[in-house]
């Protein structure tokens, strides 16, 4: 960070949300401050206050019947269907991104189309859109008054479409900024040396994007996971048939059944947590590459 | 003088080839079908069905004192939770980039949590801590005459919990793209650490503070499961602008749920636009 640093830098990596794979490039930084220690012990307080102690709460309020309790409450037959209907419904969305997402990143980057603006604004929506109202939006063309005549309401498909339709924008803004930062020289010489178009992306581009690929996955499966909003109107909730775990702990909780609620969220925070230190590896990797 | 020639126009057929190949078009149609599909149709359908009967559904809504009072209340619960987390994450994110601290590492990873936690759990957590009757501070709290659960202020940390990495998000890449040479020089040449900040880190990073703002504010004025554990969902009290459309949905109101959505869908969709629009400009102008 020293004569690298006086030349006048560019933006060039693309700022979009859910980009942030490479913003933790290990800089050295200085020593804290009386000031900026003081501002640190506040914002470590707040975050205590807001996340930590909350999340630790749901832990210890699992634990509280001890293990067996525990293993009793996630092993009911309706959440334990729940927590399957989840886990596999996001397994499979995510593969779908996995495809897709690299598919339109892909396009996005190399391909060039008038248009190509309003795809990029698309991609985004998802992102912004609240959950309630995606599901609405989903309604309206996969619903009972579907002009397509495709009707998925109340279907264990209404899952699959809305885990769909939430965890869109993952993939495709983690392989993005990627892919374009990628150097063409080596695709150049693959192709060069005969290599066909499949063969030169198979071998060159994408061992390149794998790590970003994996990141986005990550996260896609993590949204999927904890998805709520969108399933409420569309999925119909039916015990041991559309609903998923989320539900099932409302549920726990609007029965007043607060132990049961606990232990399934507890499920889906270790899910969570699992993802987190997933993606920051993810992250290293791309950031030694980069 | 024709050895030199002839592999020149070859190039470019075989070029012209390439450029037109058959693959890229195909790409580029799943791709197109795929989000018409997927986004695309879906969301103009909710526009069409919230203007299936005219304006009536719209003017029903903004007269009803009750979504009103849901649709203020929404505003002012983002608000509070846009101006926590810009103050939050721009000290966050100048922590993060310029200093270095025991468990920074772990402390950065930790922030990005509420994105992949299921919001349902958000409120749940919240309701442990906080709850009136059985929360670990609750009681305490409530006998100092502080509600939190069951009220604004709880809905207010919910909502402020699944909006917090936005802003770190945006603000983190664009202070270590723009380094530190600037703020060095200012504070060498007598500046406060208060006046730096005002006068050369906040402009320099004003673009990335506004996109994570904005991104913020459209995910505050939507949240919707963890805000639904919280508040109670008392119309008139601590019902927002998300549970009326849930209710008016489940109540047979089909196009008040649509006007209320469509509402909601219009903030969501101008944050995307302005950001997008207001990024392609900043991305193309040279600094």
């Amino acid at each position: 960070m020293t004569s690298e640093t006086l030349t006048p830098t560019r933006p060039s990596r693309s700022w979009r949300p859910g980009s942030g794979l490479f913003r933790r490039e290990p800089v050295a930084g200085q020593r804290l401050t009386v000031a900026s220690g003081l501002g640190l012990g506040v914002a470590v307080l707040w975050f205590s206050l807001l996340v930590l102690i909350p999340l630790i709460a749901v832990i210890v309020t699992a634990s509280e019947g001890g293990w067996s309790a525990f293993w009793d409450a996630i092993t009911t037959p309706q959440t334990a269907s729940a927590i399957r209907l989840t886990v596999t419904t996001a397994l499979i969305v995510t593969v779908v991104n996995v495809v897709m997402g690299t598919l339109i990143a892909w396009v996005l980057v190399r391909d060039k189309f008038p248009g190509r603006g309003v795809l990029e604004f698309l991609i985004d929506i998802p992102f912004a859109l609240p959950t309630i109202v995606a599901g609405l939006v989903l309604l309206s063309l996969y619903g009972p008054r579907s002009p397509l005549g495709i009707n998925v309401a109340n279907a264990p498909a209404s899952v699959f479409l809305a885990f769909l339709f939430v965890t869109l924008p993952f993939v495709v803004r983690t392989v993005q900024p990627v892919l374009s930062e990628l150097d063409k020289e080596a695709e150049e010489a693959a192709a060069s040396l005969g290599a066909s178009r499949f063969t030169t992306f198979r071998r060159i581009v994408l061992p390149a994007l794998t790590p970003a690929i994996a990141a986005g996955a990550a996260l896609s499966f993590a949204r999927g996971v904890s998805e709520y909003g969108s399933l409420v109107l569309l999925s119909g909730n039916l015990p041991n048939r559309t609903e998923v775990t989320s539900v099932r702990i409302l549920a726990s909780i609007e029965n007043d059944n607060i132990i049961a609620a606990a232990a399934v969220a507890a499920v889906l925070l270790a899910i969570s947590l699992v993802v987190i230190v997933a993606v920051d590896v993810l992250q290293r990797r791309l950031v030694r590459r980069g | 003088m024709a050895d030199v020639t002839v592999p020149a126009p070859r190039q470019r057929l075989s070029d012209l080839w390439r450029r037109l190949r058959p693959g890229r078009y195909l790409l580029r149609l799943i791709v197109i079908a795929y989000l018409f599909f997927l986004v695309a149709w879906p969301v103009y359908l909710v526009g069409r069905n919230a203007f299936a009967r005219g304006f009536t559904d719209l003017e029903a809504i903004l007269s009803d004192p009750y979504t009103v009072y849901a649709l203020e209340l929404t505003v002012w619960i983002a608000l509070a939770s846009v101006l926590i987390n810009t103050v939050f994450g721009v000290g966050i994110s100048l922590l993060l980039v310029r200093y270095r601290f025991p468990g920074k590492r772990w402390f950065s990873a930790l922030l990005d949590l509420p994105l992949s936690v299921s919001p349902i759990v958000v409120g749940l957590a919240l309701v442990l801590v906080y709850g009136g009757r059985t929360g670990w501070f609750g009681p305490t709290l409530e006998s100092w005459g502080l509600k939190i659960i069951f009220n604004i202020p709880g809905m207010v940390m919910a909502t402020a919990f699944v909006a917090l990495p936005l802003v770190i998000r945006e603000v983190v890449p664009v202070l270590q793209e723009v380094g530190d040479e600037q703020e060095q020089a200012a504070r060498s040449l007598g500046a406060s650490a208060w006046q730096t900040f005002w006068r050369v880190t906040l402009p320099a990073i004003k673009w990335g503070v506004s996109y994570g703002v904005v991104l913020c504010l459209a995910r505050s004025l939507g949240e919707f499961g963890a805000v639904k554990v919280v508040s109670g969902n008392l119309d008139g009290e601590t019902r927002t602008a998300t549970l009326v459309v849930e209710q008016k949905y489940l109540n047979f109101d089909k196009g008040g749920s649509y006007a209320m959505a469509f509402l909601l869908a219009l903030v969501a969709v101008a944050a995307i636009l302005i950001v997008s629009i207001a990024r392609h400009r900043q991305l193309k102008e040279p600094r």
